[in-house]
């Protein structure tokens, strides 16, 4: 906390530094830019490819497009539907059960479930529930009677079901261990036991008392979450509806043809993307609002909601089945990789191989590598950006007001693909698309945020007495980050770079679009194998993506221990 | 809940908590209704630890033994929600997100439906400890000794049946402290509610004028003083 001193002084400094600028400018920057490089040629306007006239021709082309509506309405229906079911499994399994046994025992399974590509988890997904999957094979032909796989449609089915489940897999992760750093702070567990002693059951104690409080806390993230799904690529081509499919995944498909008017198209349909994707966010805050209301009437109410086993019960079920199928999902991934043979309906494969293994390894050499600089480098600067940008607020005693965290979320609550064309054209005007450092640039846009997310509280909640008592010694400022600050948050800053290098590895869209087909990676041949079709390579290429992240964790688990073996109090669970 | 013993109050039978195979605490102790025990002892002697027993909150890597029966009811197998024990903490925690008013609405229990009947007796209670009017302001602009007592009316709309203090007057100032502490123990006397007082603060102890059970120090200590009770 500041004291009195430091709050009348920090009125007449400077209210802005280095590293805030940079940040603002590297973040906000290319969104603002690339919205402008989307909205120029959706006008009509792209004189690179020898178009100077503004008009609305692209509008029109695209409003003829067939089944556009659906498009812009699967979107829409299926990017609401998940966050909103995302949001109430975790929030429901939270009231039921934090503080417990379940609930630690929970937390950590699903805390590595975060680190899972969108792209990977939905081809496990798919492997798991399409009509030749293993569900189907679990069951056939002894109670289905089934020889062959039944036509039926599970994946890509028409309404966006499976795509639907599949993004509320990843987002339940997400939003989990967002709620749960909110309720990582003083006081908390007080407040369950103030409900407690007044006689309100533990889900209700949650819902009228701590919800409330966290609430700020994690609105941001759900805005994201909000945003990314209704304008989803990778998911949605894997396990969305394919007649029409959602509007992203054919924005893109436009933007990649040959015929450059398509480009004009897209252009435009990148703005009614982003319009979708506005309303979703409108008709999450009308709820958000009209639940408030509702809220707040209950408060009002006294109902002590003391019976709560049955909602207890219910509330963990969709977190179980959600873990399982994400467990199971990866399982059948590891089991494909070897399968040399799979027939339907065998439950296990006929024949396994670990040849085409090596073969995929091999013939991946050059996207692994790829994806490795991309998410080391992406990661490193990242988390030494974030670093700078907390060490030099801190310094001033200048709170992350949240002006500065919308400019660091708006890349995250911008649908991807509204700013991406643009960025692309602007990149291409500059000579650099397809090269590393463009690819690099477009990742590091939607890393920064996240590392962000996870470096900021363990920041915060650093005592800042440390970094005072070490500055009245005389220690420098630069001695006092790298000699007290940084070693006591060595665990949270490794995290963080371990988050940081999955966010990066798990994007699809900035490879694709800013590495105009030069620059790949696992993740987008492992897309691109998906609805290829060859089972095997996907499921090595998707298993390939957990690779990366994988190595993070594990070296944020161990460096830790060993650096810090004979210091007590900076062990795990203090 | 129809009590089967209103006459008899907080009961501590044979309780002993231990941690990694460790005895921390055991007390046996009798607390009539009206009556304050007070618990004193060092940190990390187990004050909070026995109130978490007590109050049903207590972590599982703790082995407890013993029963608390609160008016004839063992409460052992009881969840938290169900004990009807008042909990005051070292902070008044008001729910920052409601207004005063709302703070002690939120106690009162949903048997009184009608709203206006809800509205008053939650004025009723501010008025009680000098707080007329306070009733819409934001819970964050009230003093501390305000605070506090706003927590405990609230504590006490919703009908417990005893009351367990955390070192509620620590965070008060000299000067608001024994004013606070007398109208605590005034209206759980008038109530006659049982308190178990957890502090490390002599002055409390004294004012509370009841047993006194000190925590952590010689082990023939331990146990509860049955003599010397003062009886209302």
């Amino acid at each position: 906390m500041p004291s009195e001193v430091d709050r009348l002084s920090q009125g007449t400094r400077l209210r802005v530094d280095a590293p805030t600028i940079l940040v603002t400018v590297l973040l906000a920057g290319p969104v603002l830019a690339g919205l402008a490089g989307t909205a120029l040629p959706a006008f009509g306007y792209l004189p690179a490819l020898g178009y100077g006239q503004f008009s609305f021709a692209p509008f029109q082309q695209l409003f003829e497009a067939p089944g556009l509506v659906t498009s812009a309405l699967l979107s829409l229906s299926t990017g609401l539907t998940a966050s909103l079911l995302s949001l109430a499994i975790v929030l429901i399994f939270t009231a039921g059960w934090s503080g417990t046994q379940t609930f630690r025992r929970l937390t950590r399974f699903l805390s590595p479930l975060l680190s899972v590509p969108h792209a990977a988890a939905a081809i496990g997904l798919a492997f798991l529930i399409a009509p030749s999957g293993f569900v189907v094979r679990l069951v056939s032909p002894w109670a289905t009677g089934w020889t062959r796989p039944p036509d039926i449609l599970i994946l890509n089915d028409p309404y966006g079901m499976a795509m639907t489940f599949g993004l509320v897999a990843k987002e339940v992760p997400f939003l989990f261990l967002m709620t749960l750093a909110a309720l990582n702070r003083p006081r908390t567990e007080d407040f369950f036991k103030a409900g407690a002693g007044l006689g309100y059951g533990r889900m209700a104690t949650f819902f009228k008392i701590v919800l409330p409080q966290v609430y700020p806390m994690i609105r941001l993230p759900i805005l994201a979450v909000v945003a990314y799904s209704t304008s989803v690529v990778d998911v949605a081509t894997i396990l969305g509806p394919t007649t029409p499919p959602p509007l992203a995944p054919r924005l893109v498909a436009w933007m990649n043809d040959p015929d450059l008017t398509e480009r004009l198209m897209a252009s435009a349909g990148a703005l009614l993307q982003l319009a979708v994707t506005l309303s979703a966010l409108v008709i999450y805050l009308c709820l958000e609002k009209l639940a408030r209301v509702l809220a707040h009437r209950q408060y009002q109410s006294g109902h002590r909601f003391r019976q709560e086993g049955f909602s207890r019960f219910f509330s963990l079920l969709p977190m179980l089945l959600i873990i399982i199928v994400m467990v199971l999902s990866l399982c059948l991934l590891v089991i494909w990789s070897a399968a040399k043979s799979w027939w339907f309906p065998a439950v296990l494969p006929q024949a396994w191989s670990l040849s085409k293994m090596v073969d995929a390894v091999q013939m991946g050499s050059g996207s692994l590598a790829a994806t490795l600089f991309l998410a080391v480098v992406s990661a490193l600067l990242a988390t030494s950006l974030t670093l700078w940008l907390l060490e030099a607020r801190s310094h001033r005693n200048l709170a992350v007001n949240k002006r500065l965290k919308s400019y660091i979320f708006l890349p995250l609550l911008v649908p991807q693909i509204a700013f991406l064309f643009g960025l692309q054209m602007l990149f291409l005007l500059f000579g650099l698309s397809g090269t590393l450092l463009a690819v690099l640039l477009s990742h590091l846009i939607f890393v920064f945020p996240y590392a962000f997310l996870a470096l900021s509280d363990p920041w915060d909640q650093l005592d800042p007495r440390y970094a005072r008592a070490a500055r009245s010694i005389g220690a420098p400022r630069a001695k006092v980050f790298w000699k007290i600050q940084l070693p006591l948050l060595l665990r949270p800053v490794l995290v963080t770079i371990a988050v940081a290098a999955a966010v990066s590895v798990g994007q699809y869209l900035p490879t694709l679009m800013i590495g105009a087909g030069r620059i790949v990676t696992i993740t987008t041949e492992s897309v691109a194998l998906a609805s290829g079709g060859n089972r095997q390579f996907a499921s090595l290429y998707a298993l390939l993506q957990l690779i990366v992240p994988l190595m993070g964790f594990l070296l944020a688990a161990l460096v830790p221990s060993l650096v810090h073996r004979n210091r007590a109090a900076m062990r795990l669970g203090k | 809940m129809i009590a089967p013993d209103p006459a008899s109050g907080l009961i501590l039978q044979n309780v002993s908590l231990r941690l990694n195979g460790l005895v921390l605490l055991s007390i046996d102790c009798d607390i009539p209704p009206g009556a304050i025990l007070t618990i004193m002892g060092e940190s990390g002697s187990g004050k909070s630890s026995l109130l978490n027993f007590i109050a049903g909150f207590l972590k599982p890597d703790f082995e407890a033994q013993g029963d608390v029966v609160l008016r004839g009811r063992n409460l052992s197998n009881v969840a938290a929600q169900d004990r009807h024990i008042g909990l005051m903490f070292q902070s008044p925690l008001l729910f920052p997100h409601m207004s005063v008013l709302q703070n002690l609405i939120f106690a009162i229990p949903p048997e009184i439906k009608n709203r206006q009947k809800r509205r008053e007796l939650a004025e009723q209670a501010l008025t009680d400890v000098g707080l007329a009017g306070f009733g819409t302001r934001d819970p964050a602009t009230l003093s501390g000794g305000q605070q506090t007592r706003v927590a405990l009316m609230r504590t006490l709309l919703a009908q417990p049946e005893a009351l367990l203090l955390d070192e509620p007057f620590s965070s008060l100032d000299q000067s608001r402290r024994s004013e606070v502490r007398k109208l605590v123990f005034d209206l759980a006397r008038k109530n006659g509610l049982p308190v178990l007082l957890v502090t490390h603060d002599e002055e409390d102890a004294r004012a509370a004028g009841g047993m006194v059970h000190h925590l952590g120090a010689d082990e023939t200590k331990n146990g509860c003083p049955l003599t010397g009770q003062p009886q209302q």
